[in-house]
């Protein structure tokens, strides 16, 4: 009885393999692309737990300097004192092609870097070589014109995070050219019992600072912003193509209706239909969740290196540039499949339950009684924006920003039905002529079976508003920030102190001013972030682009009065310069160091806290810095010419001579790259959406002859028809997208004044871009015509038969 | 003794672990030393016959030479009235000859520091550069160092010793009572029959007298000390894979050092008797004899800690026996050394160490 | 006002029509049938199911193509008119009610009875409200199609019809989907109407007793006129 029972409810989908085939996409597109934000945080996660991993597995407790240099000879006196440390040296160093974070440890006391361990083939390579990953030595290259990147010795490692390279301190200290400085001092778990009562570190060594470590969890809750980013664009879509499966698994049941009551006459009990309906369905999510699985593999592949490339741009977060495939991602991608199919289809399995045996079989209803039903999920929207609303007022945080936009967005689509038919209404009581009536009261009621896609265009064209208005409003922000912060024509960097020298000298009289860049680090509430010492220049005080700030203050910072801060510091420490009559916030540097916080200057992509004092402050406090960089003022027309001359003057040559514009071209492509991935999720988004309206037409399909037969046998031709039908389309689709304007607006601006100053630590202001959004709805048209065209083209070629039919009497 | 170059040596060979790059430096001597006997490619000094040593100058470090080590070993009694052994070693490890500034030094220092009782043995290893002043060794004033860990004084005549470690310390005060000895001819000691050779000479007569610091509280202690000092540049023989070595103390005041060579056709054993006025005898291959009579399971190896040593020439008939069975040396490149107790024709105290058992 | 064919003014005339439907047992539905309708009489077709009756009615409301023969439809050959010209016949010339009534559903009765007459461009306002009033629809006029009784509907259905005044009315079992009470109140009504109007009525029914109704009757057979007086 069983099989005969599935053979029949199978047989339907054998009449209607399109409707078939549209399950299984908008299945397999749902679990497609969330499965493919998965996979890529997956990765991303990974590499953050191997980095850590390679790095020597949990962080010990360490020393920092607060001018963060710890001399070799604190080191040895501390060794000999019987503590048991280990030293590290780090710092950026540009190689080749690319920079590179390097990594110099003592291998003799360094607990354990797996890189590091010699093979028994080259055992001494522990101090000969240095390690990087294999892309990284690519991304040096290897006919870079760089003397170092070509003599560095370096060893290709898995066991080395990406960027980074990793050797023993004695070549590091080379590269870096820093002899004899360390970084930071592990304290090792294990220290001896001491004969005497040892000195405690406090005592030995005041100026170092104790602190635990915290660079792993840096980077996830800096890249936490960037996965959640993601996840929720993953949801998004995942919403979006269960759209579609609730509308194609609906409209199967309805046209399975007359066979269910059949089945059940025949004696096949309800609680058998159900689980074989429930049993059919799982088999139709485990298909396509197979489909989506590789979809979802192709499209993370494809994606994986761009979010590596932004992960590491934007964070410095090694992530490697492909993609593992694990277990767990395909189960979780399969149970997604299964659990949304399941979900999508809890009204249709609903309705077999409450389905009388005996009924008389009924279409689909149609029409005016669904006004309530309207009024109803608008509320259910209302409450939802709502509770988003109350959570971003009541808590702080990421999540509560994510959680307003979720309830804006979902409101928003719950609302879309009911202000659709309003706005349909006030279209139809504005027509005069029978067919524009009959076109708008037919599209009114048209709405509920097309209301779930048109849900789905709404959430996938208000995305597309919100997101690319914020990309857009970031990029204009970022470029006019760029222009006045690279104020310098050229910026060069010098491989040590003396060709520092030998650089001033050179330059005498070629340029108008010389500024140096010069910085300190230090730890502020556990975080490592710059100190930048400046001479008092017109550059700055015409350029610098400041938040906040009295009107002196440069002034106060030439004077050692006051500190400026990054606006990154100043939200995420409530660190701002006090009202006129009041005070200023007061900055902590360590070791004592007080400043008051003076300003607050716009640094945006920087992760990390940034402060700026007068270089004569700083270098009283954090003592003699390297002075190996600078911004060089000159006539723009010469910038050319000293570039040329400066790369050739020098050997050995510099470490680096940039020139404005070349620099800011970086800067872009970095940005730009960063939202690459955002950017194809939204096309895919509005890909999906687009695929929902041409499904829902489709399925509506045999529904939709009944309506149009009679228009037909009034006199229109099938030709014209076909055209209203497309007119709908484009209709609706216009006025969702109308809708999803505003609703974009606000997303856009909920993610530049809340998200972004959540993530970030950055708030930007929001740019209006009209042209884009013609762009859009045009493409939105387009996109609806398209899907509406297929059926459309179904119905002009329609035999008259197959509309006779419809008046057919024996029905 | 080339036991030490030995041990470091069976390490590599015989596959261990690589825990630490440590034992890995030691491979690379290895892997470098099998390619040419005697004469050296790499610029490290080889040992040669015919230097004598100086003193107080040979005390110090031999950067041209690959290896090196001053290792200090003690029979101690408590006055718990128990038994300890103290073991104290620098050595000294050269990528290349001579010494560079800073990190830059390919000069490469190891401490072993070990305690051990008759039920325990404690161990402690450190590592450090050359260059940056972490561990060296000063002649005169003598000093030998790494972090806080010491062995100092004027002269060896008298030497202050620290060591310390997790759960230990000590801290020992020593004073020579006889002369510096040197072993082979003048110094000179052969190491196999292809003529592998180091510069070697001991203090065999410690006074020793200070405190151990044990996780059960501070024992005051008396005793004799031997310090050992050797440096060479080349390898065993391939086909040598495990060492024995002995250092005696006997009641009535002569001394004795041999050590057997395991491996090859037959063992090469050598060995030095010290009178008690300091005179010295070399003791040839085939009169002295060490047969294990009984071997014990440590660490997963069958390791012999019951002898019988014999040499004839001079009526010594001896069983010595380990004060602790389980004196092992879990370091970078693991071995066996701790106290023993001698009797028999003669009675004592002394030192074994044993390597290469697997 | 009707163009002239012929020796008689013929509304519709129909001959030697032959139509067959594709498929596996593809069999003439139509095998040359011939008849005329005059304007302002009324005909019922009658015969068993799938005698074809159905399908001639399709024919002459220029719904469908035939194989063979010739249909002229108020002085128009449907032979070879393409779909504009067709759609233009059923604009203007003829009307049409179905057994399932086949109102538009998204449009409120006032609606539905206007659409066929604005489409044709003959609205005619008193005409819809003489007509609505007839067929007692006064009070439904803001009703949707799916708040209606069946007799209510097809009432609608007639009016919608009427209001376009057709030269030739088409009712496919016009009652078919009611009960006999009310059948009789809107077949009554119907044929009142067309009366009044002289408007030409082909109604298709199995009913011997609503054919009684009409001025003459064709009885069809397996695709062809078995009988009847016309």
């Amino acid at each position: 009885m069983i099989a005969t029972a599935l053979s029949a409810l199978m047989s339907h989908w054998r009449r209607h393999p399109l409707q078939l085939t549209t399950l299984l996409a908008g299945l397999a597109l749902a679990t497609g692309l969330w499965s493919a934000v998965q996979a890529i945080n997956a990765e991303a996660r990974a590499s953050y737990n191997e980095a850590a991993l390679q790095l020597g597995g949990v962080p010990l407790p360490e020393l920092r300097a607060a001018n963060g240099t710890i001399a070799l000879e604190t080191y040895v006196a501390l060794r000999r004192a019987g503590w048991q440390l280990s030293p590290v040296l780090e710092g950026r160093v540009q190689l080749g092609n690319t920079w590179v974070s390097v990594m110099g440890v003592d291998p003799l006391s360094h607990p354990g870097l797996p890189a590091m361990r010699p093979t028994d083939g080259a055992p001494l390579t522990t101090f000969t070589q240095m390690f990087a990953h294999r892309d990284t030595i690519a991304d040096i290259g290897t006919q870079a014109q760089d003397t170092r990147a070509q003599e560095l010795p370096l060893t290709s490692s898995t066991q080395v995070p990406l960027g980074m390279v990793l050797g023993d301190i004695a070549l590091a200290e080379r590269l870096l050219d820093q002899p004899g400085r360390i970084s930071r001092l592990l304290i090792l778990p294990q220290q001896p019992l001491g004969l005497k009562t040892r000195q405690p570190l406090s005592v030995l060594a005041p100026d170092l600072i104790r602190s635990i470590p915290d660079r792993g969890a840096d980077t996830a809750r800096l890249t936490d912003s960037f996965h959640l980013n993601l996840t929720a664009f993953g949801l998004l879509a995942f919403a979006v193509g269960l759209f579609i499966v609730h509308g194609t698994v609906g409209l199967a049941f309805e046209q399975r209706r007359p066979m269910l009551r059949t089945l059940r006459a025949l004696g096949v009990p309800l609680r058998s239909l159900s689980l074989l309906l429930l049993g059919e369905l799982i088999l139709l999510a485990i298909v396509a969740g197979g489909i989506g699985l590789i979809l979802g593999y192709l499209v993370a592949s494809a994606l994986i290196g761009d979010v590596a490339a932004t992960l590491r741009g934007l964070y410095g977060a090694p992530v490697e540039g492909s993609l593992t495939l694990r277990p767990i991602w395909f189960v979780s991608g399969l149970g997604m499949a299964v659990a949304g199919a399941l979900l999508a289809s809890a009204q249709a399995l609903w309705r077999l339950h409450s389905m009388p045996l005996l009924a008389a079989p009924g279409v689909l209803a149609w029409g005016q009684h669904s006004a309530r039903s309207d009024r109803g999920m608008a509320l259910a929207g209302l409450g939802l924006m709502g509770a988003g609303g109350l959570a971003v007022l009541i808590f702080d945080g990421l999540v509560p920003g994510f959680a307003l936009l979720g309830g804006l967005m979902l409101g928003a689509a719950l609302m879309l039905p009911g202000a659709l038919g309003l706005a349909l209404r006030f279209g139809q009581s504005r027509t005069r002529g029978p067919l524009a009536y009959w076109l708008w009261g037919d599209m009114r009621a048209g709405l509920p079976g097309l209301s779930l896609a048109l849900m789905a265009l709404l959430l996938a064209l208000a995305t597309n508003v919100g997101v690319s208005t914020m990309v857009s409003s970031f990029r204009l922000t970022f470029t006019g920030w760029l222009d006045q912060r690279l104020s310098a024509q050229i910026y060069v960097s010098t491989i040590n102190d003396a060709q520092g020298d030998e650089l001033r000298a050179f330059l005498a009289g070629r340029v108008d001013a010389i500024l140096p860049i010069r910085y300190g680090e230090v730890r502020i509430d556990g975080q490592d972030m710059r100190v930048y010492g400046i001479v008092d220049h017109a550059s700055y005080r015409d350029n610098w682009p400041l938040l906040d700030g009295a009107p002196d203050v440069w002034d106060q910072v030439a004077k050692g009065k006051g500190a400026l801060i990054n606006e990154l510091l100043a939200r995420r420490n409530d660190l701002w310069p006090g009202e006129p009559g009041e005070n200023d916030a007061q900055l902590q540097l360590g070791g004592g160091w007080v400043m008051p916080v003076v300003g607050v200057y716009s640094d945006y992509g920087n992760p990390a806290g940034q402060i700026i004092v007068s270089l004569d402050s700083l270098l009283a406090h954090a003592g003699p810095l390297p002075n190996r960089q600078f911004g060089l003022q000159l006539d723009p027309a010469d910038t050319h010419a000293l570039v040329r001359d400066l790369n050739g003057a020098f050997d050995p040559p510099l470490a680096g001579v940039l020139d404005q514009s070349s620099l800011k071209a970086h800067s872009l492509e970095i940005f730009d790259k960063t939202f690459v991935v955002t950017g194809a999720l939204n096309v895919l988004t509005l890909g999906v959406a687009g695929f929902a309206i041409l499904t829902s037409l489709l399925t509506l399909w045999s529904m939709r002859l009944p309506q149009l037969a009679p228009v037909w046998a009034l006199g229109l031709t099938r030709a014209r028809l076909a055209r209203l039908e497309v007119v709908r389309s484009v209709a609706l689709a216009g006025m969702t997208a109308l809708l999803a304007l505003p609703l974009g607006l606000v997303l856009a601006w909920v993610l530049l004044a809340v998200i972004n100053v959540e993530a970030f630590g950055w708030r930007l202001p929001m740019y209006l871009f009209p042209w884009d959004w013609l762009v859009l709805l045009g493409l939105t048209l387009v996109a609806a015509a398209a899907a509406a065209a297929l059926p459309a083209r179904r119905l002009a070629n329609a035999p008259p038969a197959e509309l006779l039919r419809v008046f057919a009497n024996e029905r | 003794m080339s036991v030490r170059a030995w041990a470091i040596q069976c390490g590599l060979v015989l596959g261990m672990l690589w825990l630490a790059p440590f034992s890995l430096l030691a491979q690379g001597f290895a892997g470098q030393g099998f390619a040419g006997l005697g004469s050296d490619a790499t610029g490290f000094a080889t040992p040669d016959a015919t230097y004598r040593l100086e003193f107080p100058a040979d005390h110090g470090a031999h950067p041209d030479f690959r290896i090196e080590w001053w290792y200090l070993t003690a029979n101690l009694r408590g006055d718990d009235g128990r038994d300890y052994g103290v073991q104290w070693t620098l050595f000294r490890l050269a990528l290349k000859p001579q010494e560079a500034p800073g990190w830059q030094s390919p000069q490469m220092w190891m401490g072993h520091a070990a305690l051990t009782t008759p039920d325990r043995h404690f161990v402690a290893e450190r590592m450090a550069r050359g260059g940056i002043g972490q561990a060296g060794v000063n002649a005169a004033p003598f000093e030998a160092w790494i972090d806080e860990w010491r062995m100092s004084g004027d002269d060896l005549n008298r030497l202050d010793l620290q060591a310390s470690g997790v759960n230990f310390a000590y801290d020992l005060r020593l004073a020579a009572t006889g002369p510096l000895v040197l072993h082979g001819v003048d110094g000179y000691s052969v190491k196999s029959a292809a003529g592998q050779a180091s510069h070697y000479y001991s203090q065999p007569s410690y006074q020793v007298e200070g405190v151990l610091h044990l996780p059960g509280g501070k024992v005051k202690v008396t005793g004799q000390g031997w310090l050992d000092r050797e440096w060479s540049s080349q390898p065993l023989a391939a086909d040598q894979t495990g060492w024995d070595w002995f250092s005696l103390s006997f009641s009535d005041g002569a001394k004795m050092m041999g050590f057997a060579l395991r491996g090859g056709e037959a063992p090469f054993v050598s060995g030095t008797w010290i009178n008690s006025d300091g005179s010295v005898m070399a003791i040839d291959g085939d009169m002295l004899q060490l047969d294990p009579l009984e071997y014990t399971q440590v660490e997963g190896r069958d390791i012999p800690v019951i002898w019988r040593v014999r040499l004839a020439q001079m009526g010594v008939d001896v069983i010595v026996t380990a004060l602790n069975e389980q004196a092992w040396m879990g370091t970078s490149f693991p071995y066996w050394e701790g106290p023993v107790q001698v009797s028999g024709s003669h009675s004592g105290v002394g030192y074994l160490e044993m390597t290469g058992y697997e | 006002m009707a163009a002239q064919y012929g020796a008689i003014n013929m509304l519709l005339e129909i001959r030697d029509v032959i139509k067959s439907f594709e498929g596996p047992h593809a069999r003439p539905v139509l095998n040359g049938v011939s008849l005329t309708l005059e304007p302002g009489q009324t005909l019922a077709l009658t015969g068993e199911s799938g005698s074809g009756k159905s399908t001639l009615l399709q024919l002459a409301g220029a719904l469908d193509d035939f194989d063979a023969g010739e249909i002229t439809l108020d002085g128009t050959p449907l032979m070879g008119l393409d779909d504009k010209g067709r759609a233009d016949l059923r604009r203007r010339v003829v009307a049409l009610v179905f057994q399932q009534f086949n109102l538009i559903p998204s449009l409120d009765v006032a609606h539905n009875l206007a659409f066929h007459a604005r489409l044709g461009g003959v609205e005619d306002r008193s005409w819809l409200a003489h007509l609505t009033e007839r067929l007692g629809l006064s009070d439904l006029v803001t009703r949707f199609p799916e708040q209606l009784s069946g007799g209510q509907q097809q009432r609608v259905a007639i009016g919608r019809a009427l209001g376009l005044r057709p030269k030739l009315l088409l009712a496919d079992e016009p009652t078919g989907n009611l009960d006999q009470i009310a059948g009789d109140a809107v077949l009554d009504l119907m044929l009142e109407l067309v009366a009044d109007t002289g408007t030409a009525l082909l109604l298709v029914t199995h009913s011997p007793r609503i054919a009684a109704r009409l001025g003459a009757r064709v009885h069809l057979r397996d695709g062809r006129i078995d009988g009847g007086e016309m």
